[in-house]
């Protein structure tokens, strides 16, 4: 019962956080490609309740930030005006999920505007791209984790079930893939393709590869059940009885491996948002201006970002939460697995 | 002869056994040549008087490639090669003038073309083998002769023609041209006179291009430079050691260089110059980012830093105009029917933010160009050419009347389409290594997307950049930057001439591909064989009006020349010319009480 209670708190957890993230139009104060050129690498803007003569406000506001006399990048604030932050209100026009044309957001400023995470190089909100980044990011997780349990799950189940030089055969290319430095092979790959790559195209050329690199391990795992589960005594109780190989695969076999799929699904959701984040930060991934988690942190390359403006680390902050989610999910559907299992073998692990 | 050459053995044996002594005695030792002959004509340099000794650390990115003057390509090399040796008439990198060097004086005939330069006498090399007309001749000798393929030889054909050269006396050598060649005697800077007694054997076995690899043992390398070889560390540094025999001196009368020893650490790569440069390993560092010059000057602990102001890179984009004939692919026929609009590039210029490039590039520390002349060239630049600020209404106007229009997306956004309804789609290079250009290149994808056109960046690494630009010629356009290395406007005639190898937009034609090219090829030619600096001026000044009118490169910025040295190092002034802050090495010196500090 207190594993169930943990599944379900994280499953909570993570829809919550997925739902800010599909709907980032409305969370989001603005476009992330809008480059406000005026204000480049803008420290966050604090809320403030009391303003510079010491009167406390009713609602929260933040201060213009302008340039410190004689600087290039050392912003301060302009406390001439509060500008207090507003909810729901009319923005820039956007799509919610993609279709719905929408024009509002949370919140906001009037005749100013707010940076609650600062900007980048090119003045764009942080906050807006890490929301929007989010979603290339999550999606290309989601995705690439399906296409490769699509083909683990085929792989696994064939090489389990029939056996012989099918297995053979099918394992042996499974440990070839396992023992592949991707790294250099996506290096190679991207080599081959057209030199400009629309940003879409690239995005599922990214999801088809991850997926397809990272079918191996799963497909052991799937083997592993389906070998065991094929001797059962109901699955050759119904064998006897005349049932095809078809229907014992869908009827019988194949159910038995979800708990393993789940709990691999859930591992390998974060670790194909992580590869998403390192192809896009060494520039293989979704190109500019389309933001991504990797994009937003590849200007950590640079020296100078690295040590001056802090506010681009927070990326990598709120990324934590995720993967927190995702790997709390894993554990409790493992936790499940186990309570459910009968001949009490461990099936799937978090490796 | 046999007497001479008798003579110079001798000569050569002595110094040889002085220098053995020398190396005895350490080089703790006063580093000057014990005989001091009355016949030695120094360069007496003004400025402030240094102090002798120490050491100065520099760093470069990436090992140079050689220290042989007529193989070197890359800039390391060249930075090395610059304080190894030395050429006949230099550029002054302050004042952008020539001045005397190893020649003291020089005369042009009235026809303007016989060159009579005079060289100074009882000069040595840094193997202490006297200098003459002989080690002249042999120099050029070398730099003209076609299977030696010296990189210099180009800057030595006027009007089709050889440069002849003639010894008249052991000072004394004639350069004798077949047609005027405006450049005058700056032709001589960067022409590094080699040591004829080192090079000769090599020369006539043909091996002439493979020696000078920086493992070079220091007996077997001379030049005329500050500066000799002294130990290479494969991978980490190399370090320089006095040239005793340097023919300069400060106005006090003592000998330069002031320092003992010279070091060139190798690092990766720009950030690491930095680190190296702030946790004081390094004692002066150049070619800084902006961004870098305001994360040290933030941070500023026993070093000062300097803007020196605008130097002479330019900074453009430029569209692919070859024309490859049946191989063309069709879309890039379409594409090329664009860029070959001059309105299409016309309304492209009009729409770049440069203010917002500087600004967010280079943080402030630039300007913003219009033309080939960048800012910190003193002489060159046409003020007449008109600087329109950014204007899309223009641009939209004139993509108007190249009869582009525009259809309207769901979400509000508009899409260029050319006259035949196909959307204005294409692609931009920029060098992967280079931060600053790929910056730019977003800002003008952003700038371009308010036209409607769709543009991709495709950041490359620059070698197989350059491949497609010049070779393969697969690209739609590319951002790029060049750095003059003088302001004389024939220093890039290779980009401008349409005959050029670097004729970026189209290099490599056989005849001009249009009018405009035609003119500017005139222009060029024309002004190189022009007399006056007004006769030259007016024509360059023409050639830029032409440039700017038909945008075959949409100039972008220029930054400025960003450099900083520690407090202990005096006579540190950078200049806005390669190289920017050895230029003046030999008077560089170490402050007194603190030449601890840079161990």
């Amino acid at each position: 019962m207190i594993v169930r209670r943990a599944f379900t708190r994280w499953l909570v957890a993570l829809a919550v956080l997925h739902g800010i993230v599909v709907c980032a139009g409305f969370f989001a104060p603005y476009d992330p490609v809008e480059q406000d050129r005026k204000n480049p690498y803008l420290p966050p803007m604090r809320l403030h309740l009391a303003d510079a003569h010491g009167h406390l406000h009713a609602r929260a506001f933040v201060y213009s930030l302008k340039l410190r006399e004689g600087s290039f990048d050392q912003y301060e604030e302009d406390t001439t005006e509060p500008h207090p932050v507003k909810f729901f209100l009319r923005g820039a026009r956007y799509r919610l999920l993609g279709f719905l044309p929408c024009q509002m957001r949370l919140f906001g400023v009037e005749n100013a505007r707010i940076y609650l995470l600062g900007t980048d190089a090119y003045g764009r909100d942080q906050l807006s791209r890490l929301l929007f980044g989010g979603q290339v990011s999550l999606l290309a997780g989601l995705l690439g984790a399906g296409i490769t349990l699509l083909i683990g799950l085929s792989v696994g189940s064939v090489a389990g079930y029939f056996g012989g030089w099918r297995d053979s055969l099918l394992m042996r290319v499974a440990e070839l893939f396992l023992a592949l430095p991707w790294l250099y092979l996506l290096f190679a790959l991207r080599a081959f393709l057209p030199l400009a790559v629309g940003p879409l195209k690239a995005f599922f050329l990214i999801i088809a590869v991850i997926g397809a690199v990272g079918w191996a391990r799963p497909a052991r795992l799937v083997r592993g059940v389906v070998l065991s589960a094929k001797e059962r005594d109901f699955v050759r109780a119904a064998r006897g009885f005349g049932a095809t190989n078809r229907y014992l695969l869908r009827r019988h076999i194949l159910p038995q491996t979800s708990s393993v799929l789940l709990t691999q699904a859930a591992i390998l959701i974060p670790q194909y948002v992580l590869a998403e984040m390192t192809l896009s930060f060494l520039g293989l991934g979704v190109p500019e201006p389309v933001p991504s988690w990797g994009n937003l942190l590849s200007s950590l390359q640079q020296y100078s970002v690295l040590v001056s403006y802090w506010w681009m680390y927070l990326p990598t902050v709120v990324m934590v939460p995720f993967f927190l989610g995702y790997l709390g999910l894993a554990s409790s559907l493992q936790e499940r697995g186990e309570t459910y299992k009968i001949e009490g073998r461990s099936v799937g692990s978090l490796t | 002869m046999r007497t001479a050459r008798a003579n110079f053995h001798c000569r050569s044996i002595l110094s040889g056994l002085l220098l053995f002594l020398l190396a005895l005695l350490g080089h703790r030792a006063p580093a000057f040549p014990p005989q001091k002959s009355t016949k030695e004509e120094l360069l007496v340099l003004p400025g402030e008087a240094g102090r002798s000794g120490g050491r100065l650390v520099v760093s470069l990115r990436g090992e140079p490639k050689t220290l042989n003057p007529l193989i070197a390509a890359d800039a390391r090399s060249r930075e090395v090669i610059g304080v190894m040796q030395a050429d006949l008439v230099h550029i002054n990198r302050a004042t952008q003038l020539t001045e005397p060097a190893l020649a003291k004086s020089w005369k042009i005939s009235p026809d303007g073309l016989t060159y009579t330069l005079v060289l100074r006498q009882g000069l040595k090399f840094s193997d202490g083998q006297p200098l003459n007309a002989d080690d002249v001749l042999f120099t050029f000798r070398v730099y003209l002769d076609e299977n030696v393929h010296a990189s210099q030889r180009d800057l030595l054909i006027v009007g089709g023609k050889p440069i002849a050269v003639r010894k008249v006396d052991a000072h004394t050598v004639v350069f004798q041209l077949v047609k005027t060649y405006g450049v005058g005697e700056r032709l001589f800077d960067g022409l590094a006179i080699l040591p004829r007694h080192l090079l000769e054997k090599p020369y006539q076995e043909g091996k002439l291009g493979q020696i000078g690899s920086l493992a070079t043992a220091a007996d077997q390398w001379a030049g005329l430079g500050p500066f000799r070889v002294k130990e290479y560390v494969a991978g980490q540094r190399l370090v320089l050691e006095r040239n005793p025999y340097y023919w300069k001196s400060d106005a006090k009368g003592n000998r330069l260089p002031y320092l003992d020893e010279l070091v060139f650490l190798f690092v990766p790569n720009a950030d690491a110059q930095v680190l190296k440069f702030q946790s004081g390993e390094t004692d002066v560092i150049s070619q800084l980012g902006a961004e870098n010059f305001s994360v040290l000057s933030r941070q500023q602990r026993g070093y000062t830093m300097v803007d020196a102001g605008p130097g002479l890179e330019y900074n453009f984009l430029f569209f692919n105009l070859n024309d490859a004939g049946d191989k063309t692919s069709p879309e890039m026929q379409w594409k090329q029917r664009w860029f070959r609009e001059v309105k299409f590039r016309q309304a492209v210029s009009a729409a770049v933010d440069r203010e917002a490039i500087v600004r967010l590039v280079y943080q402030g520390r630039g300007s913003a160009i219009w033309g080939l002349v960048a800012p910190g060239n003193r002489r060159w630049g046409n003020e007449r050419l008109a600087h329109p600020a950014r204007s899309l209404e223009r641009a939209r106007t004139l993509l108007k009347e190249a009869g582009f229009s525009w259809s309207n997306g769901p979400n509000g956004e508009s899409t260029l389409l050319d006259s035949s309804g196909k959307p204005v789609e294409f692609s931009i290079l920029t060098s992967s290594s280079n931060a600053d250009r790929a910056k730019m290149a977003a800002l003008i994808q952003d700038d371009l997307k308010q036209l409607g056109m769709r543009v991709q960046v495709v950041p490359l690494e620059f070698r197989s950049l350059l491949d497609r630009v010049t070779q393969s010629k697969e690209y739609d356009a590319c951002v790029m930057g060049i750095a003059s290395f003088d302001a004389d406007p024939n220093t890039d005639i290779n980009v401008w001439l349409s005959s050029g190898g670097t004729h970026l937009w189209n290099p490599s034609q056989a005849h001009p591909a249009t009018p405009w090219e035609a003119e500017i090829d005139r222009l060029f030619e024309e002004q190189m064989s022009a007399r006056t600096f007004e006769q030259r001026k007016k024509l360059f000044d023409r050639a830029q009006e032409v440039l700017a009118e038909n945008q075959p490169m949409i100039f972008l910025a220029s930054p400025n020349i960003l450099a900083g040295a520690k407090n202990s190092i005096g006579n540190f002034q950078p200049a806005v010319l390669e190289p920017y802050v050895l230029w003046n090495v030999e008077q560089l010196y170490l402050k007194m009480g603190t030449e601890n500090a840079t161990r």
